[in-house]
């Protein structure tokens, strides 16, 4: 699947890339996307990208919740004008048939807060089921896009679970010889899960929070844009990790973002100005 | 009239979302009715349609051209000076000879030739698509480099715009206008051709498109009801989602399936709420009424295998979403509420007013409190206190409040049970804010906690409390009847409404942030439904105590101790203020409960509004007309002669100075207090028969209305105030006042004033309009 989609993609101009080797949240902050999306050069690209949700974790029982999946990300810039037909052809692509599901573009506004960034769009029903993320990003760490980028984000298991016709993702088949998504991940799922919620040493992460700021305030001094937007990325992850533990009361999650959007929106700051961009 | 001809234009886009297609379709009408409007064009009907994926409207009988228009602007005289003429040739942009004089008076002539609608059309097109108010639009695609470029709710693709049959050439940001649009994106995605507003609808429904959304909702609403009978099921109406899917297809196909009847160990209104909200899915209940394992949802195409791939889908999705549900239900009562309500110690209700478990700390201490105080009693709501029958009389002190428990009422261990219950559930109310069901569906709170509650074990009446004391969230909704729930209800938006106040947070115009005014009026609610016989002041000090001692416990540097009381009068007029507009609504006047609240600071709701209704009526009689008018000569003379205006005097329940409860008989209207203030019994002159005709009524009067007043009987008191009317007339008709002799005047006057005096026992008449 994931092969059909880099064909797919890769004859309509994208440059295939590889996983962040970082945790991170979402597709949306490798910095193919966060970065690159900002300027006005042409950019198209596309990669998977393990994400990381310690909320989501659900000790391996919920058929379609995971704290670590995977999701298949496009970025193309600017958005062309059959960008909705030339999603369907990927669909298409990897075997979804149009005249049997119910394929549907339900109203999703995209917004990361911690990233600055919001757009519009949908969420793409597969009957019923989200599949992808649609959007046009108008902004990015609080600078409008010129052009506007369309970002399509699939969820690969949930996709692999329609095409594979199963109805717990840890049923999946991994290959051809009997290896299921389970026998690679469900253990996997089940540690985690009991670390997100239960284990992480909270101090360790308030820690780890606070040097992951100043080590991005630290690389934006030295007009290092990139290293201070891994950093961001390191400080968001880690409060998700503290969001997980539930130590971070209702009042000082806004200003923990606030905190981790002003990191990224710096970082963004910086790359804009290093590549000569007016905002 | 010229031939005549209809108007089609079609605005197709990508998806848009079904929450804002009806305002679209109004928005379109409305500016392509101002556009015309501001060319002198005027239309039929006009007719608009939206699907997701285009916003179209059908204008009937345009004229091909506008009509011809002569505009005539008036100039200076003939005989003005030369600058006056000079001036109005600039301003016209005309010369001498192309102005018209007439009677003098040059006048400027202009013929506006008639445009053709075609060309109107062409430019008012462009403007409407640029002024369109979107909720949210957006840039796309290379000429969003210029943050100026073109903005809709979602990429426009296409425009079909047709008067008549001839294509009405428009360009927008690129786009131009055709006859062509595209169908149903699965079923039809090829081109096609549009003649004209004539066939534009069946064309599209050719091409799998039914256009007219409210075709779209009768299918759904019909096939799903439909489907749910043939199951032997009822479905459970809810036409918001009818909307909502209609908002989200252009060819509906409503389609029942079935879920794991494990499910349904998760309340009902759990899987209702996942199947809506999440999934636009309507629920069907059996025969019994009982929630049934099935649900409906819309697909947008005619599968080629009859849906069956759909359903099955779909219900994957379900079970995803219910498993997620039982899994936070599960792990949830595994929690007892108790041990919840630690973690509200860590949420923040607000900085100044200390964290949720510090505002449950207050309510749980109020709501005991307004149980001791008894204001709420063991048969509360019950239907057995009459409105300003049972319960404490006004104004009675802490202390002996459970002296005035009526002979009849239940006796004090009741009391006792249900302050208990009352402080336990207030205790345990908002425990449920920190479960994981109530994380993931805020709507649930209340609810879920109530369920949680039932399941480990507590009283019925307590997990009813628990469920219902956000009880009445809005005009309308449910207002609580039983005691535990009043208490704790009434309890949780009086100390909103004190803790606020008291930190200067009160609702200014249209803000109201902290839904202050909807919380008052849920305290009115409340007291009204259950006739709860209690002062307002009384409870918002109780209510300001709560607040001040936790303040005081939090930081010993407060400077609450100055004084708590202050805002008091602050919170009662703040009550009074939300009662009127709400009692317009029940047709009460609210100059008459300005009239009875400005007498004394009339505080019980119930007694006041028993007030007010009878002032309504007895003013709406013709006695009570004339007494007015009476009363208002009367007070208009005494207010022109400078008389001196009423003692003043403090309100029950302030200073404790009618402890007894009985209203106070005001010095002058005392009939042995009248003295020679003009109580009639020492003047110095014989008065004349009308004077003495009232000087008796009064004597009557006074007495009966404020017996009546005490006895709580305003009926009464009114017919005592009626009497005065005769006599009030023929006084007028035949006393001077303004009687050369100063006794006599001084007299007369102090007997106005004993009229004055006599009706503000029942209401301060100044007050009433008319």
């Amino acid at each position: 699947m994931i092969l059909a989609l880099h064909d797919y993609w890769s004859e309509r101009g994208c440059v295939i890339l590889q996983p962040y080797d970082m945790e991170m949240g979402a597709g949306t902050f490798h910095p193919a996307t966060t970065l690159r999306a900002l300027g006005p050069d042409t950019w198209n690209a596309a990669f998977v990208q393990p994400c990381r949700r310690p909320t989501d974790g659900r000790y391996g029982e919920n058929p379609n919740r995971l704290q670590h999946y995977y999701q298949y990300q496009v970025i193309l810039k600017p958005s062309p004008p059959d960008l909705q037909d030339l999603y369907l052809g990927s669909l298409a692509a990897i075997g979804v048939d149009t005249a049997l599901h119910d394929i549907r573009f339900v109203e999703d506004d995209w917004e990361s807060p911690t990233l600055g960034a919001w757009g519009l769009g949908w969420e793409v029903w597969c009957d019923g089921m989200e599949v992808t993320q649609f959007t046009y990003f108008q902004q990015m760490g609080g600078y409008d896009m010129k052009p506007v980028a369309g970002e399509l984000t699939y969820g690969l298991e949930r996709l692999a679970m329609y095409i594979q016709n199963v109805d717990n993702v840890y049923d999946l088949a991994f290959n051809d010889s009997g290896v299921t998504y389970g026998d690679v991940f469900l253990e996997n799922e089940r540690q985690m899960s009991t670390w997100n919620f239960e284990v992480a040493d909270t101090d360790t992460l308030f820690d780890l929070f606070r040097k992951a700021a100043a080590e991005c305030e630290n690389c934006l001094e030295r007009g290092l844009p990139i290293p201070a937007y891994e950093q961001a990325i390191k400080a968001s992850h880690t409060f998700n990790l503290l969001q997980a533990r539930g130590v971070i009361s209702v009042a000082e999650r806004q200003a923990y973002m606030g905190r981790v959007r002003d990191l990224a929106k710096g970082a963004c700051g910086a790359w804009m100005d290093k590549n000569g961009w007016a905002a | 009239m010229g031939r005549v001809t209809d108007f089609l234009l079609e605005l197709r886009s990508e998806e848009i979302p079904a929450r804002m297609q009806d305002k679209a379709r109004e928005d379109l009408a409305r500016l392509f009715a101002a556009e015309l409007a501001k060319a002198g064009i005027t239309t039929g009907a006009i007719a608009t349609y939206a699907t997701p994926r285009r916003l179209a409207l059908i204008a009937r009988d345009l004229p091909l051209e506008t009509a011809a228009v002569t505009e005539e602007v008036k100039g200076p005289k003939t005989a003005a000076p030369p600058q006056a003429l000079e001036g109005f040739l600039r301003k016209t942009g005309l010369t001498r000879e192309q102005l018209t004089e007439r009677d003098g008076v040059f006048f400027a002539i202009t013929e506006k030739p008639g445009r053709a609608t075609a060309d109107v059309l062409a430019d008012a097109i462009p403007a409407i698509v640029r002024a369109f108010p979107w909720p949210k639009s957006m840039r796309w695609g290379a000429a969003s480099t210029s943050t100026e470029s073109l903005r809709w709710v979602r990429p426009l693709h296409g425009i079909v715009a047709l008067l008549g049959e001839e294509l009405v050439p428009v360009s927008i940001a690129g786009i131009e206008s055709g006859y062509a649009t595209l169908g149903h994106r699965f079923h039809h995605p090829g081109p096609i051709t549009i003649g004209s507003a004539d066939d534009y609808v069946a064309k599209l429904n050719a091409a799998h498109v039914i256009v007219d959304q409210d075709a779209r909702r009768t299918i759904i609403r019909d096939r799903a009801s439909a489907l749910a009978a043939e199951a032997g099921l009822v479905l459970v109406e809810d036409e918001g989602l009818v909307g909502e899917n209609a908002g989200l297809t252009e060819w509906p196909v409503p389609l029942l399936g079935r879920f794991d009847a494990e499910f349904l160990s998760v309340p009902p209104e759990v899987i209702q709420l996942t199947a809506r909200v999440n999934q636009k899915y309507f629920v069907c209940r059996d025969s019994g009424g009982a929630l049934a394992n099935a649900f409906v949802c819309t697909a947008n195409i005619e599968a080629s295998d009859g849906g069956a791939t759909i359903v099955e889908g779909n219900r994957k999705v379900l079970a995803a979403r219910l498993s997620d549900a039982r899994f936070f239900y599960d792990t949830d009562l595994k929690v007892p509420l108790e041990t919840q309500a630690e973690k509200l110690s860590k949420i923040v209700f607000h900085e100044k007013l200390g964290t949720v478990a510090d505002k449950v700390d207050r309510v749980a201490k109020l709501a005991r409190w307004l149980v001791e105080e008894g204001i709420i009693l063991p048969g509360t709501g019950r239907g057995t206190s009459e409105a300003g029958g049972g319960g404490v009389p006004h104004g009675a002190s802490l202390a002996d409040a459970s002296l005035h428990h009526p002979a009849d009422g239940p006796p004090p261990r009741a009391g006792e049970e249900l302050a208990d219950l009352a402080e336990r559930a207030a205790r345990l109310a908002k425990a449920d804010l920190v479960t994981g069901m109530v994380g993931e569906f805020p709507e649930l709170q209340g609810l879920m906690g109530g369920y949680y509650a039932a399941a480990q074990g507590e009283d019925p009446r307590v997990a009813a409390a628990v469920r219902d004391h956000y009880k009445p969230v809005g005009q309308g909704d449910e207002v609580p009847t039983d005691p535990v729930t009043v208490a704790v209800s009434l309890a949780d938006k009086l100390d909103t409404i004190a803790a606020f106040f008291s930190i200067n947070e009160k609702p200014t115009g249209s803000k109201d942030p902290f839904a202050l005014r909807r919380a008052v009026l849920g305290v009115a609610s409340i007291i009204q439904q259950n006739a709860l016989s209690a002062s307002l002041r009384k409870m918002f000090e109780l209510a300001l105590e709560q607040n001040h001692r936790a303040r005081r416990a939090r930081d010993v540097t407060t400077d609450a101790d100055a004084g708590y009381s202050r805002y008091v009068d602050e919170l009662i007029t703040f009550a009074i203020d939300r009662l009127k507009v709400q009692q317009r609504e029940a047709g009460v006047r609210h100059d008459l409960i300005d009239a009875v609240f400005a007498l004394g600071g009339e505080d019980d709701l119930v007694r006041l509004l028993a007030r007010v209704r009878a002032l309504q009526a007895f003013v709406g009689t013709e006695d009570g007309a004339n007494l007015l008018a009476g009363y208002k000569r009367a007070a208009n003379i005494l207010k022109k002669e400078g008389y001196s205006p009423l003692p003043p005097r403090e309100g029950p329940g302030v200073g404790g100075e009618s402890q007894d409860g009985s209203a106070k008989p005001l010095p002058n209207l005392s009939p042995e207090g009248g003295g020679d203030e003009g109580g009639g019994k020492t003047l110095s002159y014989t008065p004349e028969i009308a004077e003495a005709d009232l000087i008796a009524a009064l004597d009557a009067a006074e007495p009966a209305a404020a017996r009546a007043v005490e006895a709580e009987d305003f009926e009464a008191a009114m017919a005592a105030l009626a009497t005065l009317r005769g006599p009030i007339d023929a006084f007028f008709d035949s006393v001077t006042v303004n009687d050369p002799d100063a006794d006599k005047r001084a007299a007369r006057l102090a007997l106005l004033a004993r009229v004055r005096d006599a009706v503000h026992t029942v209401a301060d008449f100044s007050r009433i309009e008319g």
